[in-house]
């Protein structure tokens, strides 16, 4: 057996308590030697077994079909049709709303995670003081993370109303005009930004919070003792320490921003992501070209390139974080 | 990082961890705070104002700011509703939510007790393999998934839900972090020594003391499960939803009564909220430890 890691020696291979006298259990103790070390060299395969079988028939696999589904003419009646090539990415990119959903997705994307890590950020710099009743604190921001996507998203979308939503109805008190929250794209999207963050804020100011508690204080004291103020520690010792935890949270929003499916489909009662498509996201494509039009090859074809962006958006993401994080 | 946060931190002044961003936070701090926790319960207690009025409470040019009292009503009538069959959604998350997170719990246990403290061929391999994993959104495989769920006949049925949430990359992980630090060789040496066979060194020796973690990984598992709709809302159908599905079901079919809707919205809630006062200091802590999004 080899291992690459370094590891203490594994459990010693059991040896008999004392000399055995007769050979009937001569044999017995070699053979329960010989079980022991099949006990010990198959049992690890069998504890990873279950995941890895059940990850690759629920998980790796469907990945890998859908490549399969999304060169081939596929219904959701009629099932596998003739092998097709491209042509169902091609229809895809060709089609307007293709990109209507990509502009929406990235909108939607920047407009919450941007703001998020900011006052993520901010929050979790103030639960870093000494607070009196730090649990309290922190569990209060967490509060959002337990209402389900859907329920904020009805929540919000009666809030954000066009015509007697609580926000507008505020902002004509104080004599602005009534803001088109579903009609229009910008505030559509500025609405779905704000339940995300709404459910996801605390959260990240929770990991930011822990990365911020891991960097030593001794830099602190250092920088303190040098005449830096707060807000210069801020930015040369806090920003650069928690460059780990920024490119973790970054990344793990990238992932989930990118396939935003809940919010905007409920945000009205049709579920389309608005009369032209206003906040129609690719995740809601996706499901209107698979459930809508039972069309799952050009379904497929969407999820490919949609799993293909979210690949590229993290690379750069990681890219991004590390020279901004070494800049300052 | 086992910083103490009580006694430990006065008694030795030494670790100075207090000194500079020690100092308490001023008002500003505070009243930054209480902005960010108003905000968090605000739009619930909006949902409880109007799930708690009738259909006028919303169409009203004038903010009413107190509770209606309406709710019980409200809540009878989503629980009645034809429509929406409500009663079978509660039961449905409870059953999903459950299995889901006993059996993430089971496996990343016993992968994790695996990866983290028995020497085998390809472990480093497989281990960077279940983090790769873990990056990969597997939720745009559903096209797939759902022909082999129709083919199975198990489309509209739980095991539809469940049978692709009985594995966790990241529950591996978790477990494998915890248990490569909490649970030292000497223990399984000794179960070893005792005679005890892998499994049963598991059980009595590596179960019990990957119980923290676990019970963290189960709540998280819970949650996540219970808030879940993506999939769920395109495999199973009105007869047999989950919460989230009967929701959204709520809301398209009840022309804007949004009484009813948030009733519901509230009803569906409740429990985690009740999870979340006897367990937020976990979820807190599990979050700090380093628990994922999703």
């Amino acid at each position: 057996m080899t291992t690459t890691a370094p590891r203490p020696p594994a459990p010693a291979p059991l040896t008999p308590p004392s000399a055995p006298t007769t050979e009937r259990s001569v044999r017995r103790i070699a053979f329960s030697q010989t079980l022991s070390r099949w006990d010990v060299k198959v049992s690890p395969y069998l504890y990873i077994s279950p995941f890895f079988i059940l990850f690759a028939i629920t998980g790796l696999f469907p990945l890998v079909y859908t490549a399969w589904v999304s060169v081939h003419e596929w219904n959701l009646i009629g099932g596998q049709g003739d092998f097709v090539g491209f042509d169902n990415f091609a229809f895809v990119l060709s089609n307007p709303p293709f990109w209507i959903a990509l502009r929406n997705t990235f909108s939607i994307f920047l407009i919450s995670a941007v703001p998020q890590v900011l006052l993520a950020l901010l929050i979790a710099a103030v639960l870093d003081r000494n607070l009196r009743a730090k649990t309290f604190w922190r569990m209060g921001v967490l509060l959002p993370y337990v209402v389900a996507p859907v329920a904020v998203t009805l929540i919000f979308s009666n809030m954000f109303g066009d015509q007697y939503g609580l926000i507008n109805n505020v902002l004509s008190d104080l004599g602005i005009d009534p803001i088109g929250w579903h009609s229009e794209v910008l505030p559509s999207h500025v609405a779905i930004a704000t339940m995300v963050n709404f459910r996801w804020t605390g959260y990240t100011a929770l990991i930011l919070l822990a990365g911020m508690q891991a960097i030593p204080r001794d830099y602190y004291e250092a920088a303190m003792i040098d005449g830096a103020g707060t807000i210069r520690q801020f930015f040369s010792i806090t920003i650069p320490q928690l460059r780990p935890t920024l490119i973790f949270v970054i990344v793990t929003s990238t992932i989930g921003g990118l396939q935003i499916f809940d919010e905007p489909r409920l945000y009205d009662q049709t579920g389309q992501g608005g009369a032209s498509g206003q906040w129609m996201t690719i995740t809601i494509y996706l499901y209107n070209l698979g459930w809508g039009q039972l069309n799952f090859g050009r379904a497929a074809a969407v999820a490919w390139l949609l799993f293909l962006i979210i690949i590229i958006v993290g690379l750069i993401n990681v890219a991004i974080t590390r020279s901004i994080a070494r800049a300052s | 990082m086992s910083t103490g946060y009580g006694l430990l931190e006065t008694a030795r002044p030494s670790r100075r961890r207090r000194v500079d961003n020690g100092q308490r936070p001023g008002w500003l701090g505070y009243g930054f705070l209480t902005a960010v926790l108003l905000g968090s319960m605000f739009p619930l207690y909006w949902s409880f104002l109007i799930g708690s009025g009738d259909a006028s409470t919303i169409n009203q040019q004038d903010i009413v700011w107190w509770p209606g009292g309406n709710f019980l009503a409200n809540a009878a009538a989503v629980l009645e509703a034809d429509s929406v069959n409500f009663w079978k959604a509660i039961g449905n998350s409870i059953i999903v939510s459950t299995v889901v997170s006993a059996s993430v719990v089971l496996f990343s246990t016993l992968a994790g007790f695996a990866f983290a403290k028995l020497r085998f061929r390809g472990r480093a391999g497989l281990l960077v393999f279940v983090i790769a994993t873990m990056a990969v959104p597997t939720q745009l495989g559903v096209v797939p998934l759902f022909i082999v769920m129709s083919q199975l006949q198990l489309a509209g049925t739980l095991w539809a839900v469940i049978l692709p949430a009985v594995v966790s990359a990241f529950g591996v992980f978790w477990m494998t972090q915890y248990l490569s630090q909490a649970l030292p060789y000497e223990l399984i040496e000794a179960a070893r020594v005792d005679g005890a066979s892998m499994i049963r060194t598991f059980w009595s020796v590596a179960l019990p003391a990957a119980r923290p973690a676990a019970a963290m990984l189960a709540l998280f598992t819970f949650i996540a499960t219970w808030t879940n709709f993506f999939w769920p809302f395109i495999v199973l159908d009105r007869q047999n939803p989950t919460l989230p599905v009967a929701l959204s079901l709520l809301q398209s079919n009840y022309f804007v009564d949004y009484s009813i809707v948030m009733a519901g919205v509230i009803l569906s809630t409740i429990p985690l909220l009740i999870l979340f006062a006897v367990a937020g200091r976990h979820l807190v802590s599990g979050i700090m430890q380093g628990a994922v999004k999703g």
